[in-house]
């Protein structure tokens, strides 16, 4: 039997495809023990028939047929002819789903490399022994890769994740098995922690996943401490920092342009990839769980003059107006806030905390209501039963299933500004998509094949998947 | 939603009955003006300002009348050292921290607020920590309870920042990460002035290079603009005059290094903040125009706070020092009216006099007396209702207005705890059963 599916109905088999990746696959099969296609050879044809398509971009199509042809999707809808040479999978009693979107995580990063600044301590440098202007940090602490030619503490504004990505990381394949073809991955280190790539959770090459780089920068309010403390040491310092990075960058383009025009007279400004970072960073993240912090983020993005979006939003439930008014996309941690399972049963939990647990997963609802643009992401869950519980969560607290399904694609796709590419079912876009038995928030469900840029992968019992078939 | 509105009604809304707007009489009131002695009357309030105090003011058609019942209303208090409605207190790894400010993390949720009203306070200084030669910025707020950070601020009071002297800007810094920390510079009293010193000298450096910037621009050389620095802006404002110094100081000796080095570069220490021992210099800090905002009785808690008596307020005060009281703390603030009673018993300060510690003199120390302080009108109706004299050790408060709208209501707030609690309650109970749901079958968590 062919090795592509077992499924396989209709037409022939395109016969370049058959021989030659047979043969390779066997052979990277024996050599390294793992599936590993590069899209070299021919791209593949496939029609879905007869299935429920939800396409995010309209209502579901009963009966519908979904045409998938090099790496794009090609139709959708209820009288689609299969065209001749495709791959016709049946359909019946399957529901398609656009390839589900995790919009800020960290699948497929290594940990060592954004890890936190290394410290190298000093020897100290006796009575009065202090740089200049003070606001740097100690005399005798250093950080160690921070090479630019002022200190920026805990500051890799300039790393991107389509650098760091590992193809082959666990996590990926995963994920994938759960029906997520992308996700927006941002090292997620430090104050300024560097630049998000949108990856297709294809496998392969590295270049061969990026969808969009770099699509933000992730700044968090992580107080430097490290043992030894440093500028900035509290929030308060966080915000100074962050604004005087911004301000900075700000003089650096004025300076660097100036001095492009006609560097005649004019004082070299010098190079500094902090800035450099942040300049080319379309957006920043922004962290925001409470309704405080909402509210004084919106407040912090006018300021920094750059688009932002917020993450977090443990009580966007309380935060729909601000939002709203303020036209700024919120992304929502679907690790909603439980009490410990582990804890002290006898612990007295304050009303407010009790209030923000029974809430959070009606935020959803809110934001949907008032028409605030939201999108999911999965927040350190790792098994896809546990994001799929927690969506479920926010769907019995009110939100409409589509809606669902929007904040982890179209919804997602908007925020990045990918949504000419990714997000939906709709002719032109990126063959991204999953099918299941059934509805993909029933407990039951099972994903029975994920395609990510038109590459077909089935989900074993393992936990791999196998593909691309 | 109903349970959407249910914060927001129990916890964070003011008393909402009276929204600003209408007008308001307090009738049959012994009113407490400060400024103005002490009258029975009634007062009446439009538009949240105070438009009438008399013993016979008309109460105008459509007014609510509030029956005072023979109680005491007073200005509501100002605090002028607090650290409350905050999520940041010290940027404690540097010597100078002048770059941050409490308005990033003011968190007008902070139950301090609430029970600071509760206490009668209606407006506070809340200042950066005492951890740097020179410390971050200062925000004045209003306790409206509900609304969000811009809206608690008070609009139209003078920038400050926090300045401070002696054991706490030299001890070694950074210690709220809990682990042993580096040495910071300063580390001796000489070292904190010269911190001072050194910082305004690059603020003057600084300045010249932005006026020698905007000399060359507007003369049409082409000159890229130099760095703003949000270090050294602050201090700038400082020697403009634009922006009050608020100094954490203790000792007679620091507190003239202070006022000298000010001198030296043409700039005023607005406040003196604790200064325990200013009754020893009071002269010269009436001298130098600085007012000194102090506590009662509170010292002893290390050794450059051992110098200190309770007659301190009450003879800066005769010496003609602007003296405030203040709290330094979320617990002492609500009741700092019975901290102002201890200067009548200590130094002999009248009934007035001891009331102006904790109203008029901390908002002239602000300069925002033209809009709170004391009860005259044209002022904001911030007042607070007493059942019994606010000196009085047995006082409560009973009810506290702000801009004419009343945020705490003694009664209502007894009859909400019983809400409150149910709800608690059944939340809970919900909860645990839920996490006992989660768990699986044989107690081991999945890993």
């Amino acid at each position: 039997m062919c090795g592509w599916t077992g499924r396989r109905v209709g037409k022939n088999c395109p016969p370049c495809y058959h021989k030659s990746q047979m043969k390779r696959r066997h052979l990277l099969l024996a050599a390294a023990g793992a599936f590993a296609y590069g899209q070299s050879g021919s791209p593949g044809l496939y029609a879905i028939q007869n299935a429920t398509i939800h396409t995010a971009a309209g209502p579901a199509i009963a009966n519908g047929t979904i045409v998938v042809r090099n790496g794009l999707i090609e139709a959708v809808g209820a009288n689609v002819a299969v065209p001749a040479g495709a791959w016709a999978i049946d359909g019946k009693g399957m529901h398609v789903y656009p390839g589900l979107i995790d919009s800020l995580s960290r699948w497929g990063l290594p940990a060592p490399v954004d890890g936190p600044p290394r410290i190298v301590v000093a020897a100290p440098t006796g009575g009065g022994g202090r740089r200049g202007g003070g606001d740097e940090g100690p005399s005798n602490v250093q950080f160690q890769d921070d090479g630019g030619p002022e200190e920026r503490p805990s500051n890799t504004s300039w790393v991107k994740a389509a650098d760091l990505v590992q193809p082959n990381d666990a996590s990926l394949a995963a994920a994938r098995n759960a029906g997520f073809t992308t996700a927006v991955v941002f090292p997620a280190t430090g104050i300024f922690a560097g630049q998000g790539s949108v990856l297709n959770l294809s496998g392969g090459k590295a270049g061969d996943m990026v969808v969009s780089s770099p699509v933000g920068q992730f700044l968090s309010m992580a107080a430097v401490r490290n043992g030894l403390a440093s500028f900035p040491g509290s929030l308060m310092g966080s915000f100074a920092y962050i604004r005087q990075i911004y301000l900075d960058a700000e003089q650096y383009k004025t300076a660097k342009a100036m001095y492009a025009q006609n560097a005649r007279g004019l004082q070299r400004p010098a190079y500094d990839r902090a800035l450099e970072g942040v300049l080319e960073s379309p957006r920043a993240l922004l962290p925001a769980g409470r309704k405080v912090e909402i509210d004084r983020m919106i407040r912090f993005g006018k300021e920094l003059k750059t688009p932002v979006i917020l993450y977090g939003g443990t009580e966007a439930w309380r935060a729909a107006d601000s939002l709203k008014a303020a036209g700024v996309p919120l992304l929502m941690n679907l690790r909603w806030p439980e009490r410990d399972r582990d804890g002290d049963p006898d612990v007295m939990d304050s009303l407010r905390t009790l209030e923000t647990r029974e809430m959070a997963p009606a935020g959803p609802a809110v934001l949907a209501k008032a028409g605030v643009k939201f999108a999911f992401y999965s927040g350190g869950l790792e098994r896809p039963a546990d994001v799929r519980r927690a969506v479920k969560k926010a769907v019995d607290a009110g939100l409409a299933k589509e809606d669902a399904l929007r904040a982890l694609t179209i919804s997602a796709a908007q925020i990045y500004g990918v949504d000419d590419r990714l997000g939906s079912l709709e002719p032109g876009k990126i063959g991204n998509l999953f099918v299941t038995d059934g509805d993909w928030l029933a407990e039951k469900t099972q994903v029975k094949m994920v395609f990510v840029d038109g590459k077909k992968f089935e989900p074993t019992a393992g936990g791999q998947t196998n593909g691309p078939a | 939603m109903d349970r959407r509105k249910f914060i927001g009604g129990l916890l964070l809304a003011p008393v909402a009955a009276m929204a600003a707007g209408g007008d308001i009489v307090i009738r049959n009131a012994k009113i407490l003006t400060v400024t103005k002695g002490s009258l029975d009357g009634s007062i009446l309030i439009r538009n949240g300002k105070i438009a009438e105090v008399g013993p016979n003011v008309t109460a105008p058609a459509g007014a609510r009348v509030i029956d005072a019942g023979g109680q005491f209303v007073m200005p509501g208090i100002i605090d002028c050292h607090s650290h409350i409605a905050t999520e940041a207190v010290n940027e404690g790894s540097v010597s100078v921290s002048s770059m941050t400010g409490i308005e990033d993390t003011v968190n007008p949720e902070d139950i301090g607020i609430y029970r600071a009203l509760a206490g009668g306070v209606t407006t506070a200084n809340i200042l950066h920590g005492s951890a740097n030669a020179i410390g971050g910025k200062n925000v004045v707020i209003k306790m409206r309870w509900g609304k969000d950070a811009p809206e608690i601020l008070l609009d139209g009071a003078m920038p400050g920042i926090k300045f401070a002297l002696g054991e706490n800007p030299k001890r070694r810094g950074g210690s709220d990460s809990g682990i042993a920390t580096r040495l910071r510079y300063p580390a001796t009293r000489m070292g904190v002035e010269d911190v001072i010193r050194e910082a305004f000298t690059d603020a003057r450096a600084y300045k010249a290079t932005l006026d020698d910037y905007k000399a060359r621009a507007a003369k049409g050389e082409r000159v890229i603009p130099p760095r703003r620095d949000l270090k050294l802006e602050p201090l700038v404002e400082v020697l403009e005059g634009k922006r009050f110094v608020h100094a954490h100081c203790y000792r007679a000796d620091e507190i003239l290094m202070l006022l000298r080095v000010a001198d030296e570069f043409g700039f005023k220490i607005r406040t003196l903040q604790h200064v325990l021992e200013g009754y020893k210099v009071a002269k010269e800090i009436k001298e130098h125009g600085a007012g000194a905002s102090t506590f009662s009785d509170w010292w002893s808690y290390k050794v450059e706070a051992y110098d200190a008596i309770p007659y301190n307020a009450a003879l800066m005060h005769k010496k003609g020092v602007l003296v405030s009281l203040n709290s330094d703390d979320a617990e002492m603030m609500r009741h700092l009216n019975q901290e102002a009673a201890k200067s009548v018993r200590y130094g002999g300060l009248t009934d007035d006099e001891a009331l102006a510690l904790i109203t008029i003199n901390p908002a002239k120390q602000l300069a925002i007396d033209s809009r709170v302080g004391s009860i005259e009108v044209g002022k904001d109706a911030d007042l607070v209702i007493y059942d019994k004299h606010p000196l009085s050790n047995y006082a409560k408060v009973q009810k506290v207005f702000i801009d004419g709208e009343m945020y705490f209501e003694r009664d209502k707030d007894m009859s909400d705890r019983a809400v409150r609690e149910a709800r608690r309650k059944q939340l809970m109970e919900k909860q645990k059963a839920a996490a006992t749901a989660a768990r699986p079958a044989g107690g081991r968590r999945p890993q």
